[in-house]
């Protein structure tokens, strides 16, 4: 049984990097799980599940002159990986308002007491530098159903009018 | 009665179009059955087709019933169906028992027209909308190879658009 780990990788972006880094571990004999790879803010993250029955020091090793030639930090740690057993998320909240701080902290904070558990959160700064704004997309299962989670955003909006928040079912259909 | 073994992606057999019923007998009744059985034994199950068992036929079931709030015809025996109409789109989640695991964003009409077939070959038609349209034409698909991991848009962002209604085209 190959062990299962979580590879970091996160650098300036430029092209070709997923292709390099995927055929480095493809060439090392590793294969890929679930995996996330995303622009932020100019910069490139990676984070990838990786299976690999070999010493994961020598690994490391190996992809480490790959990192330095495409300037990308790397975090290479062994994980529980677990595939095959999704959470189905049943609740989808959308969350914009003037951006300013503190705004990802009240609302999960909030939402986390009714009993949302985050699948998937994605999160952007859009308008210009005089007027920025946050807007967040947050998935989960709502562990304590969604009338209580209706219940925490009437509270959040008494408290934090400036914000906009939506949300809505997620009713997958199994045929 | 039976409850047959459902085919599961990557199965290449999901592939294969399926065939027109002509005879409505005595074994298509069985069939019927056993596929009824099958959709039955999966929790949450709105619809079935008869590929996913293996069996390359153009026969359908779709049962949107258990859905509170919605509209809907019942139970469906579909035979031979054919969608003559579609109208307006909308993003909505699906799943299917020939892809376990996985769950994903499809785009489907929200309003169609259906012919069909029933169980004793009599012809029937309906007007569907919503939650059990798109039942339909996810199970019409499997009719034709098709999954909805062929029909996937982005998984982000679209859940929250706004049903859009457009001009129904003219053939
Ligand atoms: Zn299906």
């Amino acid at each position: 049984m190959s062990q299962w780990f979580m590879l970091t990788l996160v650098g300036k972006d430029q092209a070709g990097i997923v292709a390099q880094v995927t055929t480095a571990l493809y060439e090392q004999g590793c294969n890929l799980g679930e995996a996330s790879m995303l622009r932020i803010g100019g910069n490139f993250t990676m984070m990838l599940m990786i299976a690999f029955d070999g010493q994961s020091d020598a690994l490391a090793e190996r992809l480490q002159p790959l990192a330095e030639k495409l300037q990308l930090q790397l975090h290479f740690d062994p994980i529980e990986g677990e595939l095959h057993h999704h959470q189905q998320s049943d609740v989808l909240l959308m969350v914009h308002g003037a951006d300013r701080a503190g705004i990802v902290a009240q609302v999960t904070s909030k939402l986390a007491d009714a009993g949302l558990n985050i699948v998937d959160l994605a999160s952007d700064v859009g308008g210009n530098e005089d007027n920025p704004f946050y807007i967040m997309q947050i998935e989960g299962v709502a562990t304590q159903g969604i009338e209580r989670l209706e219940q925490a955003l009437q509270e959040l909006l008494q408290q934090q009018p400036d914000l906009k928040v939506t949300m809505k079912p997620i009713d997958t259909m199994v045929m | 009665m039976a409850i047959l073994e459902i085919l599961k992606y990557p199965d290449p057999r999901l592939k294969t179009i399926s065939e027109p019923v002509t005879a409505f007998d005595e074994t298509l009744q069985t069939f019927i059955a056993d596929l009824d059985e099958t959709m039955n034994a999966s929790p949450g199950g709105v619809g079935i087709a008869a590929p996913q068992v293996g069996q390359f036929q153009r026969i359908v079931i779709v049962d949107v019933s258990s859905k509170k709030k919605i509209k809907h015809h019942g139970y469906m025996v579909l035979i031979n169906p054919e969608i003559t109409e579609w109208d307006g789109f909308e993003i909505a989640r699906e799943g299917c028992m020939s892809v376990p695991d996985y769950t994903g964003n499809v785009i489907r009409a929200t309003q169609i027209h259906l012919v069909a077939q029933n169980a004793e070959g009599e012809t029937i038609e309906y007007d569907m909308e919503g939650y059990e349209a798109r039942a339909v034409q996810h199970e019409l698909d499997h009719l034709d190879g098709l999954l909805f991991i062929d029909r996937l848009v982005s998984r982000r962002r679209d859940l929250f658009q706004r049903k859009v209604y457009k001009k129904k085209d003219k053939k």
